[in-house]
């Protein structure tokens, strides 16, 4: 029986712990300590609440009280105010961004009305440290229900009839991962969990591992109990210290507990888990790259078939699964295959999570069943562009995936209809972009990535995403013509289909969706040469306004290249020959006489 | 062994499990072109890591293009080769290839036997798309004692760091850094000089491109010919006459031996002698230093080493120096042929003819790029005169004599000079592996037994497996003889030494795949190892028709001895054509 009878949680995902969200947490101690209130009121470290753009979170429950942009001299007031008084700190409440009213319930949060928190169903709960937390919300019966009461096929049956596609970006059906890995036999067998994620901007993988890493521990085990292997690895970047250390510690605890190691609960099961760091490589998030940088070689993928459920690490059978498509198999094993596939739409099951991020109001972390459409995500949980300015596009699935226009807007979101549509699920990064961005910058700077990341092993990739990234330079530049978008297209289109492995069949997709999506902006780029959205610099044009110019020299004293003649008292003019665009002559003018077309 | 049926361009056939679509296109006559794609059947060694995406085709049940060369065929295949949509992807590819490589076509050392410029040619490239803007990949050019690097031109074939690694496993190449800056060069891209590479030039000998080549002495010989003051003499290397005659479109195995010499004197070099001469001294002076130490180890001595290793392979004596250093006693200390000979020309023969030794410029033609590196060794000379003063390759001799004017296919066949150019069978047969050991096996039998030998021929070491054993009667001792080819195979062998396990008493090692004839400086198989077998079966068919086959019998070997040296292993035979070796473990520099 607790004695506590209030919880402040305050979120400990890196975001916040950047933002100094441990210090919030030692100063509510301290005050808690100084008021006699330690015994009655506790503080618990958390994982990600996913709302990251408003973070440092806390959150005092049972009245779900949400406060926002939390900072660490704040603790007095919450718990003088809030906890003894009563009354709730307004100006810490989250305000909704349309009626800017605050609100002081959690659960009324548009942000998180619509979702449906499974794979992160304990990120915001837990103190992802303690293990008792965890098993206390059923944490580890899964695991002990599979040993117990289940063969492995029966697990794996489950498992494929939840309809559980992985969730790093393929798409692929669990279950029939986990058939195959069990179907070839060897004396060793390897569970490996990818937990590389190298999209930039995505952090869904970061935020369960940070704040609920029994979650993966437990599905491993499962997965090994399931496939006939005893030994886990984890494969997780060395940029996440974080991450890394709640792993060990949970790692650790699981071992204390017996729930890893030989004979887990006494069924003579034996499995464990042991971590290896990426080393700042995107492609080895690539399931063979990835073996073969943990085996000691050079990151570069190889040649499918063979897939790694018949020849992986070392040569033996290994399943290879993503954070998020573990996180979820606890919670499937316990409330079962049809509860899983009752969620999601027809062909693509249960939830997804996303990383919200780019022009939107609502930045963070958010868990959606599949099937929602585009328009819920962007304008009710996302709370809609920010600046009120007007969407543009969102780009799914980092530097892999496609832009969608306004026009896919009320599409359902699920592995095909995003394919349908030119786009990827991938791993869940989801960037919006407004009228100020322009598409062939969006494209060139996606291939700016996949041109640093690609391995360098195949031609079409290691070349061919290097061409792309320059004709896309040439065109911004205002360099390029009409015929240059059918060069565009089809080296996209060749190096899809001659690619050696899933970062060079990706990289052009952002080139191939704006193609398709926003091929005007690219005409006007070519012909006109002109940005639309005003971001390629080289096709912009620096005037003064001779309306407006009182001749006071302020910018031609100003510009570094010299590109301002003018008398005194006389009309200024710009030589946009010379002009470099830097924009100091309009920053310095105070009588708004320069402007950009 | 199931077999598959599939469909390739309409046509159907049967094939074993596990064969390439690429194998069985080509059991159909269908050429699908390849470029990192590497088979030398014979020698087991296989470069695919399907980086070049050439050879793709459409695969039914594939989204995308698959590399035929590693794809297995599957039952019910069906494979279309050269769709448009196939022929746009392999013209766009190869179009993305050209464009990050170097346009100098017209001044390259490889023109003419460039396969990126055959395959450009072959697919009708007529223009690089975006050429004028285009960033090209460019690396530091790195020139070594053999072997000279030139990176732009790269193409991430892989062959040489498969080579290097997987068959010579000395390491000294693999890939670094990543995406369009990626290449295949040393550790920190240090100077191969610094690496632990051999100079065994097997990466020069498989790379399609121009970046790995050889450094060319023939400017160095060309003046020391017109030099009025130079007396130059060459010697030619056994494994050159049986390949020579393919530069100029002769048949593989074509012996050119006469047309060789006659071509040589044409050049204008003053005497022309064969390295086969020094092959016979080599067995005379490492024949009887075995056997010295066969007696002594068979009579209980502990300190008697045995096996002993053949040292002709300069490559071979770099691995072990860099590898085995701590079993640096274990070869024999005879100098290789082409060092035997320059150490004999510049004092028996320069005394002969009176020329001063810095007058006299010594000149060998080998198949091998180790030796440019070998006549360079500090030990190898005297007074900073070396013995060897230039080592050209088969590649170099035959442009060499196309500048020349010369047509070597419609020469009048010519002999060798004396007293330097008379050899044996013996001496013919060091081209091959397992030739080394066959030829110190006939003069051994006859100089331990007494006996005259029944059967010259020794097949049983003859060979193309990479590591082959076998035992020979010494008219009742039987006698262990190992042999491997491939430095990686040498490694096997020698590990057996180190750990005490080995039941050989000698063993022979060469570190180029079939032995000399398979050299880094000889004309390039480009993928076709059935080229090999051609060369070795001539090697064979020389010694056959030779008249006198076993390295003792040759009368001026037998001279030699009378007049200069005494007998074999007398001092001043050791301090001629002996040597010894060094620590090079430590040796690897990484220079800031």
């Amino acid at each position: 029986m607790s004695k506590y009878n209030r919880h402040l949680l305050v979120c400990g995902g890196t975001g916040c712990h950047a933002s100094e969200s441990d210090s919030i947490v030692c100063n509510l101690r301290d005050e808690l300590e100084a008021k006699d209130l330690a015994d009655s009121v506790q503080v618990i470290i958390t994982g990600c609440f996913g709302f990251c753009g408003k973070g440092p979170i806390v959150k005092v429950m049972p009245d779900n009280t949400f406060y926002v942009e939390v900072k660490p001299d704040d603790a007095k007031e919450i718990i003088e105010e809030h906890i003894i008084k009563g009354r709730k700190v307004t100006r810490l409440l989250y305000k909704d961004p349309l009626s800017n009213q605050p609100i002081p319930d959690s659960a009324a949060i548009s942000q998180f009305r619509k979702q449906l928190r499974i794979v992160l169903r304990n990120c915001g709960f837990i103190n992802p440290e303690n293990i008792d937390e965890y098993i206390a919300r059923e944490g580890y019966q899964a695991l002990g229900k599979v040993l117990t009461e289940m063969t492995p096929e029966e697990v794996i049956k489950e498992v494929k009839d939840s309809g559980q596609r992985g969730r790093g970006g393929a798409g692929f059906s669990t279950g029939l991962k986990w058939e195959l890995a069990r179907r070839n036999q060897s004396d060793e067998k390897y569970v490996v969990c990818n937990a590389d994620e190298g999209d930039p901007g995505a952090f869904m993988d970061r935020s369960v591992l940070e704040g609920d890493p029994h979650s993966v521990l437990e599905a491993m085990a499962i997965c090994g109990f399931s496939i006939g292997a005893s030994n886990g690895l984890i494969y997780i970047r060395a940029e996440y210290p974080l991450a890394i250390e709640r792993l060990k510690i949970a790692i650790n605890q699981a071992r204390e507990y017996g729930l890893l190691g030989s004979d887990i609960l006494g069924t003579g099961f034996n499995f464990d888990i042991k971590l290896r760091y990426g080393a700042g490589a995107f492609v080895c998030g690539e399931e063979t790259a990835l073996i073969h940088s943990m085996e000691g070689l050079r990151g570069e993928p190889t040649v499918k078939p063979p897939f790694p459920a018949e020849a992986g690490y070392r040569g033996k059978p290994t399943n290879v699964n993503n954070v998020e498509t573990f996180a979820a198999i606890p919670a499937i094993i316990l409330k079962g295959a049809k509860w899983f596939s009752s969620i999601g739409t027809e062909k693509s099951k249960g939830t997804k999570v996303f990383a919200l991020a780019g022009k939107i109001n609502n930045v963070g972390l958010i868990e959606v069943p599949m099937g929602t459409t585009l328009r819920e995500v962007i304008f009710e949980i996302g709370g809609g562009i920010r600046n009120g300015k007007k969407f543009k596009g969102i780009q799914t699935g980092g530097p892999s995936g496609g832009c969608l226009s306004d026009k896919h807007l009320d599409t359902p979101i699920d592995f095909d209809n995003l394919l349908a549509a030119g786009s990827i699920m991938g791993s869940g990064a989801m960037i919006v972009l407004d009228e100020d961005d322009c598409m062939v910058s969006m494209a060139k700077f996606f291939l700016e990535f996949t041109v640093e990341e690609s391995c360098g092993k195949c031609a079409p990739c290691r070349i061919g995403n290097k061409r792309l990234h320059e004709l896309l330079g040439q065109i911004c530049e205002g360099k390029g013509s009409l015929e240059d978008l059918d060069r565009l297209r089809n080296m996209s289109i060749v190096i899809k289909d001659t690619a050696l492995c899933g970062l060079g069949q990706t990289s052009p997709n952002p080139v191939l969706s704006m193609l398709d999506n926003y091929y005007d902006e690219y005409v006007a780029h070519v012909t006109d040469k002109k940005c639309p959205a005003g971001q390629c610099r080289s096709l912009m044009e620096y005037v003064i306004n001779a309306e407006n110019c009182v001749g006071c020299t302020a910018c031609a004293r100003v510009c570094p290249v010299n590109a301002i003649s003018g008398e005194r008292k006389e009309v200024h003019l710009i030589n946009p020959a010379i002009c470099i665009k830097c924009g100091a002559c309009m920053e310095k003018c105070k009588f708004d006489a320069i402007f950009i077309r | 062994m199931e077999t598959i049926k599939l469909t390739i361009d309409n046509k159907e056939i049967d094939v074993p499990k596990g064969t390439t679509i690429y194998k069985a296109a080509k059991e159909l006559g269908i050429d699908i072109p390849t470029l990192c794609y590497m088979d030398l059947h014979d020698m087991n060694i296989e470069n695919k890591p399907a980086g070049c995406r050439i050879c793709v085709a459409e695969v039914s049940g594939r989204r995308n293009l698959a590399p035929t060369c590693s794809t297995n065929c599957e039952q019910g295949m069906v494979v279309k080769t050269h769709t448009p949509r196939v022929l746009n992807a392999r013209r766009t590819v190869m179009e993305f290839i050209l464009s990050d490589h170097p346009k100098d076509c017209l001044i390259c050392a490889k023109s003419g036997n460039c396969e990126l410029q055959a395959m450009a040619h072959r697919l009708g490239i007529r223009e690089i798309p975006g050429a004028e803007y285009a960033e090209v990949s460019t690396y530091r050019e790195d020139t070594s004692p053999s072997i000279i690097r030139d990176l732009d031109k790269c193409i991430m074939c892989r062959r040489c760091e498969m080579m290097c690694n997987e068959v010579q496993t000395v390491g000294a190449l693999s890939a670094v850094n990543r995406g369009f800056m990626a290449t295949v060069a040393p550790a920190f891209e240090q100077n191969l000089e610094h690496s632990t590479c051999t100079y065994c030039g097997q990466c020069v000998a498989v790379c399609p491109t121009g970046a790995l080549t050889e450094v060319n002495h023939v400017p160095s010989v060309l003046r020391a010919l017109v030099d009025p003051s130079k007396t130059v003499v060459v010697q030619t290397a056994p494994a050159v006459r049986v390949a020579l005659g393919e530069e100029f479109g002769l048949e593989p195995g074509t012996i050119v031996t006469g047309k060789m010499t006659a071509a040589l004197r044409a050049l204008g070099f003053d005497y022309v002698f064969d390295t086969d001469f020094a092959a016979d001294l080599t067995i005379m002076e490492e024949g009887t230093e075995f056997l010295e130490r066969l007696t002594r180890y068979l009579k209980g001595d502990k300190n008697a080493r045995i096996p002993i290793l053949t040292s002709c392979c300069p490559g071979w004596v770099n691995f072990f120096e860099h590898y085995f250093p701590d079993l640096k006693d274990v070869p024999s200390t005879a100098k290789s042929p082409q060092q035997m000979f320059g150490a004999i020309a510049k004092t028996y023969f320069a005394d002969k003819i009176g020329v001063n030794r810095k007058d006299m410029v010594v000149v060998s033609i080998m198949p091998c790029l180790a030796k440019k590196y070998e006549c360079q060794r500090d030990e190898f000379s005297v007074d900073g005169n070396p013995d060897v003063d230039f080592s050209i390759s088969t590649r170099e001799l035959a442009n060499f004599i196309k500048q020349a004017n010369i047509d070597i296919s419609n020469l009048h066949d010519e002999e060798f000079d004396s007293p330097l150019g008379e050899s044996t069978g013996a001496g013919v047969i060091f081209g091959a592996t397992g030739g080394v050991i066959e030829a110190a096996c006939r003069t051994a039998y006859e100089l331990y037994t007494g006996k005259k030998l029944q059967r010259l021929d020794f097949t049983e070491l003859r060979g193309m497996e990479g590591v082959r054993s076998a035992t020979i009667d010494f008219d009742g001792l039987p006698l262990n003889i190992g042999i491997a080819h491939g430095l990686g195979n040498a490694r096997k062998l020698l590990n057996d030494v180190r750990s005490g396990k080995s039941q050989f008493h000698a063993i022979e090692v060469m570190a180029c795949p079939g032995g000399c004839i398979g050299g880094g400086g000889q004309p390039l198989l480009h993928g076709n190892s059935e080229i090999l077998k051609a060369r070795a079966t001539a090697i064979y068919e020389e010694d056959r028709k030779k008249p006198l086959r076993k390295s003792h019998e040759n009368p001026f070997i037998i001279k030699l001895y009378e007049e200069f040296l005494g007998k074999p292993n007398s001092e001043k035979a050791h301090h001629l054509l002996h040597t010894h070796y060094f620590n090079k473990q430590s040796k690897v520099i990484i220079k800031q």
